[in-house]
């Protein structure tokens, strides 16, 4: 780990002047379509819920007895900001997440996170294209999760028996499977449906995600229920995701709830719930769409670059 | 033993899978949208050598194995097993012919191994990167060609056989490189 050369960045100097430039490309981008670029705080004293996502925390000697979390998304704080009135909106956010680092994942890194009032999400998918255009990529092809998991697996997400997905799960190399359906979708999803678009540079949206892969977005009636979510991936690797936002305070309430029901059995941490946040709905949230893209993910697609830290100015083991 | 979670998952690893004792070659992290993270495990099972790919749900746990990699001295073979020792403690190990299936044909005493143990008993055994041994059969030389081309074999005095130059007579002292069982050069010792 702390090799002679450790001081050094673990991105070649040639990335680094790349980034400032797909910066500026993207501030002109939100620019012109007169979104516009704010800055909320990293440290809260509320954090995400969601069992699947672990926050950072610290502490401050002011608060003795307190927690601070480090934010995973700036979504909340920029929801306040639009149920404020504050109009379309745009960040550059470093954000962080525990136990997740890898080869596609780092603690710490760079999200775009932009909203858009009285959008919805299939304009908003519109307009990551339009964004991909600008920056030098393809336009997305756009597939329903259900469409692009019957393709490659000849399965309905939606309909499908638990025991067939656990089958499949173990045929990929899973043992150990569970009898959690959502977690047997995100397996199969991500060890057989995605990874076949390992190699396939051209963009993909998958859309309409099925309803237990919700978190906050709105959920769209009919049979079946599905999440009006989206999510863009290019060389099988996901760059984006977003959803019509969910604006009704007792619904999110419910859900966190949910969560941390989740998370207690699975024997995590249970951060308090963001009253705050909760407030900014019950006073109004806009009718709204909102994406979440990495940054580092991005300059990987367009300089080819397999490893996260080869795009990161110092990886955390240089730090 | 203890066991592991996938969080602390990285090259080199020993765990058990099936029974066997394996050594992590490659972890990698997945999670390819929201939701459940996994852990693609690829590794080395120990004792056949075969390699497998494996996925865990992200802060599963698995049982560790009980592998050491050890510097020990070669001494002899009995016929049946063949003898270590450490030369620190001075605690000697015996090793069945599976273990030493390849480097058997390259130590013939006293040279340094690597030895991996599993519960304490010999798994493996790499014999050193490059060996001297003298040769104990091989046709006679050609007098004069001391340039390349042209190759025979030679039986060594371990049993081994490897290909040499033509020039290279009996009792000669070879150099060879055990990883690819091939001649490097002669010797003087």
């Amino acid at each position: 780990m702390a090799s002679d050369n450790s001081w050094q960045p673990s991105a070649h100097l040639n990335i680094i002047r790349n980034r400032a430039k797909l910066l500026q490309d993207i501030r002109a981008f939100m620019d012109v379509r007169g979104v516009i670029e704010v800055d909320t705080p990293i440290l809260s004293h509320y954090a995400i819920s969601d069992p699947y996502i672990q926050s950072l925390t610290t502490s401050y000697a002011a608060e003795k007895n307190s927690t601070l979390y480090l934010h995973t998304s700036p979504e909340f704080c920029m929801k306040r900001l639009l149920a404020a009135g504050s109009g379309a909106i745009y960040q550059f956010a470093h954000v962080f997440r525990n136990e997740e680092s890898g080869r596609q994942h780092n603690t710490e890194f760079t999200m775009l996170e932009w909203y858009r009032p009285e959008f919805d999400y299939h304009q908003l998918m519109n307009e990551v294209n339009e964004l991909l255009v600008h920056i030098g990529l393809k336009k997305a092809d756009k597939l329903t999760y259900a469409e692009l998991f019957q393709r490659v697996v000849q399965l309905n997400p939606h309909t499908v028996d638990i025991n067939q997905l656990q089958a499949l799960c173990q045929q990929a190399g899973w043992d150990t499977v569970t009898d959690d359906r959502h977690a047997l979708l995100d397996f199969v999803f991500s060890e057989i449906v995605i990874k076949q678009r390992k190699n396939n540079s051209t963009p993909l949206i998958v859309y309409d995600y099925p309803e237990c892969m919700s978190a906050l977005s709105t959920l769209k009636a009919g049979n079946p229920v599905v999440s009006e979510r989206f999510e863009l991936f290019i060389n099988g690797m996901e760059i984006a995701n977003g959803f019509n936002e969910l604006t009704d305070a007792d619904e999110q309430l419910q859900r966190f709830e949910n969560d941390l029901g989740a998370r207690k059995k699975k024997g995590l941490t249970t951060p308090p719930v963001d009253k705050n946040f909760i407030d900014a709905l019950k006073s109004g949230l806009p009718e709204c769409a909102g994406v979440a893209m990495g940054i580092e993910r991005l300059l990987m697609v367009l300089f080819e670059i397999d490893k996260i830290n080869e795009v990161t100015t110092f990886s955390l083991e240089r730090n | 033993m203890a066991t592991y979670s996938t969080n602390e998952f990285k090259q080199g690893l020993k765990v058990m899978i099936e029974n066997d004792p394996c050594s992590i070659i490659e972890n990698e992290f997945v999670k390819p949208g929201k939701g459940q993270a996994f852990n693609r495990v690829k590794m080395r099972n120990l004792k056949t050598g075969r390699v497998l790919e494996k996925t865990y749900k992200s802060g599963e746990s698995i049982e560790g194995a009980d592998v050491i990699d050890l510097e020990l001295q070669y001494l002899y073979n009995d016929g049946e097993m063949w003898h270590f020792m450490d030369q620190n403690s001075y605690e000697q190990y015996a090793a069945e012919e599976t273990a030493v299936a390849d480097a058997k044909q390259w130590i013939k005493g006293e040279e340094m191994c690597l030895v991996t143990l599993w519960n304490n008993v010999p798994l493996s055994v790499a014999a050193p990167n490059f060996v001297v041994l003298q040769v104990t059969e091989t046709d006679p030389g050609l007098k004069g060609d001391t340039a390349q081309g042209g190759s025979k074999p030679a039986t060594l005095e371990t049993g081994a056989v490897v290909k040499v130059p033509l020039f290279v007579e009996n009792e000669d002292l070879l150099k060879i490189d055990t990883r690819i069982g091939e001649y490097v050069s002669r010797a003087k010792e």
